[in-house]
């Protein structure tokens, strides 16, 4: 018999984002999901899932690349990736390829099977025998696309809570969005920066010496804010505390 | 009104820095979002009569013509005149038309966005006629010769100490601070008697009864009531997408609404409006009319933008907008700020003069998550950002960037190889600068790449593992 028959076999999804600037986050979620019994596989036909230009009214753009990653991802049991936004793009792509139906249909059929890396664990799983230590107080900021497109509160929650030492106070506004907003932050960036400053007043108020969070590129966008400001509070990704992978925060570089 | 909307980007910045509009801001906004949870806690079942809302909606723009039809018979019907408006400037001479020939010289109005829309108030004065606004809100910006900045709180922007200011520059009262309810008192004061001098009172309507030929209008302050009961003339604005079929779906609108808009139970005064007064009625106007305006809204009706026809003007979408809640409403350059703005105000005077506004959006879906008739307001804004880009109104060097990006991200070997290229070039840590860049590092330092991209790493850990199978 094959042993490997019970165990689901993952495509991971790694985003552009957490592939160029933080790499760190994708071993720390290869390594939770073989750590909760899957095997985990890292198609290289795999880039972005295209957000940008969907978010920027790109579609023919946008639909070219959810066709690359369709291709790419679909025929894994399920395509897990470290970040909200990311999934919801994914979970899009039968809308984004709607005049297209056998499109429409792959699309449909890999939207059902695509999760976000913690909701995975949780949800699909029912995984949260977290092995790692983390002994200081966080905060954690709640990503919009993964709080209102699929739900994400709980599963992060519930699985920092088993992170031995880790101290979880909670934002005033947990519903508040950061001001990344994809380009965004770079279209109108004194906005963006009002509104990551609002959060950062709010991370500061917990006394948190770290916060996290699901997706990178909010994370980015407020360690960005943080280290410009010269603030001591770092910044992981969720994924990093739970594997027991957090040491240097987003953009720090010390040796 | 005159639009400003291309303007958005600078004003917004402007805004950031006003800091009496900052004060005023921050004052604001939890109280609208804490009532309004409030209030949805209350109720039993909210997202059902979200659900029931949207289909009400829907099923009216699905058979609009003939609602129309009907609500404009049941009006006449009853001896009030129904005339259509299939513009601003058809309404605004429709409107003096009735103003001219009833004589009037004194005008007054309760709160309507339809109003601000047309802009009845520039037309009127221009002829010759004293406009009054009598919504306490309203008349203060009124006095401040400035445009509402919200749709349910038109002076949500100005500060207590600023209208102290207004208030005693224009009733000659003391320069000092005062306390709400002293502003309110005189308010009435001053108003009272333009009440009692005006021949024509406008107001809006919040739905448009097609059974009964009802207007439902929804108000706080009772100054509608005034403007509908005391001139010899009553004169109802709204747009066309406010039918609803019937008397039941009325009543449930207004429980959406409420507490959307304000939070609470039931609006103070709520008002059922069907026609002048009859013979053994003690009060009430002796001439009635119904404006219907158009504007755009039938074209709306057969593209993919119906679904903005729903739209109560609860302002919900306004309050839980992180950016809207940042720069206020006068940012956004015209009648309909945040959210519901964005989307409507390309739809009216057009996307070439409105192209911030689809993007200046986080696209965080708050206002979708809250709006009572389940509006998707972010999806909509993405639909106008694919027109822009169709139509190649989206230039610049992020454009750019963008299509590189997304040219380059098409070809995943190249992809791969350029960027652990990178990575391995790139220095670490974070960047004050980089290269070519303007909007992130002016505020944020950026986190830099880490000696391999994952890609990179994984495939290099694989073939070790390979060596020692
Ligand atoms: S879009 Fe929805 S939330 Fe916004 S004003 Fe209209 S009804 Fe209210």
């Amino acid at each position: 018999m094959n042993a490997n028959a019970a165990r689901p076999r993952i495509g991971l999804f790694v985003t552009c984002l957490v592939d160029l600037l933080r790499p760190g986050v994708g071993f720390a979620a290869v390594k939770l999901l073989e750590s909760a019994g899957c095997i985990v596989e890292v198609p290289g036909g795999q880039t972005c899932c295209g957000q940008p230009a969907y978010n920027s009214g790109d579609l023919s753009a946008a639909r070219a690349l959810a066709k690359q990653t369709i291709q790419a991802m679909e025929s894994y049991d399920y395509v897990v990736l470290p970040s909200g936004s990311c999934a919801g793009t994914l979970r899009d792509y039968p809308r984004l390829l709607a005049v297209e139906p056998v499109w429409r249909q792959r699309a449909q059929e890999l939207a059902e099977r695509t999760f976000e890396l913690t909701s995975f664990l949780v949800d699909v799983l029912g995984w949260d025998a977290v092995d790692a230590e983390f002994p200081a107080t966080v905060t954690y900021h709640d990503s919009c696309a993964g709080l209102r497109q699929l739900g994400i509160k709980q599963q992060p929650r519930r699985l920092l809570a088993k992170v031995a030492g880790l101290d979880l106070r909670e934002l005033r506004e947990t519903e508040d969005c950061c001001g990344f907003g994809g380009t965004f932050c770079v279209k109108y960036p004194e906005l963006s920066t009002r509104l990551a400053d609002d959060k950062i007043a709010d991370i500061e108020q917990t006394g948190a010496r770290a916060v996290l969070g699901g997706d990178l590129g909010c994370l980015l966008h407020i360690a960005g804010r943080l280290h410009r400001r010269g603030s001591p509070v770092k910044a992981y990704h969720v994924a990093e505390v739970l594997a027991g992978m957090a040491d240097q925060g987003i953009g720090e570089d010390k040796p | 009104m005159k639009s400003t909307a291309h303007l958005f980007p600078e004003q917004a910045r402007a805004a950031l820095t006003d800091e009496n509009l900052q004060a005023a801001l921050r004052f604001a906004k939890g109280g609208f979002i804490d009532k309004r949870a409030a209030a949805v806690a209350r109720y039993p079942d909210f997202e059902t009569l979200r659900e029931r809302g949207r289909r009400i909606k829907d099923h009216t723009l699905a058979h609009l013509d003939v609602y129309l039809e009907r609500f404009a018979a049941a009006v006449e019907a009853r001896g009030g005149h129904v005339h259509w408006a299939p513009d601003a400037a058809a309404a605004r001479s429709i409107l003096l038309d009735i103003c001219r020939r009833a004589g009037a010289r004194t005008v007054i109005k309760g709160k309507t966005m339809v109003g601000e829309e047309i802009g009845v108030n520039a037309a009127l004065e221009e002829a010759g006629l004293e406009v009054v606004e009598t919504d306490l809100g309203e008349y203060i910006i009124q006095l401040a010769k400035e445009p509402p900045s919200h749709i349910i709180a038109p002076a949500v922007h100005k500060t207590r100490a600023q209208i102290c200011k207004l208030f005693a520059e224009h009733h000659g009262s003391p320069d000092t601070l005062r306390e709400a309810p002293e502003l309110v008192a005189e308010a009435r004061r001053v108003l009272r008697e333009k009440f009692l001098a005006a021949d024509v009172g406008i107001t809006g309507g919040n739905f448009l009864v097609a059974e009964t030929g009802t207007v439902v209008l929804v108000t706080n302050e009772g100054n509608g009531d005034l403007c509908l009961t005391l001139p010899r003339v009553h004169v109802v604005l709204a747009g066309i997408e406010k039918l609803v079929p019937t008397l039941d779906d009325a009543a449930t609108m207004v429980r959406l609404l409420v507490r959307s808009a304000t939070g609470q139970d039931i609006s103070t005064y709520t008002t059922f409006i069907t026609g002048a007064r009859r013979q053994d009625e003690a009060d009430g106007p002796d001439e009635y009319h119904m404006v219907l305006l158009d504007n755009g809204r039938s074209r709306m009706l057969g593209d993919e933008f119906r679904e903005m026809l729903r739209c109560i003007r609860c302002g919900s979408c306004l309050n839980h907008c992180p950016v809207y809640n940042a720069v206020g409403g006068h940012a956004y350059g015209w009648v309909y700020p945040g959210p519901m703005g964005s989307v409507l105000t390309p739809q009216i005077i057009g996307l070439d003069a409105t192209k911030d506004l689809p993007n200046a959006c986080t696209l965080n879906g708050r206002c979708q998550e809250i709006c009572p008739v389940k509006i998707p307001l972010p999806d909509l804004l993405r639909r106008l950002r694919a027109l822009q880009f169709e139509r190649g109104l989206i230039r610049g060097p992020q454009c750019w960037a963008l299509r590189l990006w997304g040219w380059l991200a098409r070809r995943p070997a190249l992809y791969h190889g350029l960027t652990a290229l990178i990575a391995r070039l790139s220095p670490r840590g974070a960047a004050r600068r980089l290269p070519l860049d303007s909007g992130w590092t002016q505020s944020r330092d950026f986190p830099l790449p880490q000696r391999t991209t994952f890609q990179r790493a994984w495939s290099r850990q694989a073939k070790e593992e390979r060596r020692h199978d």
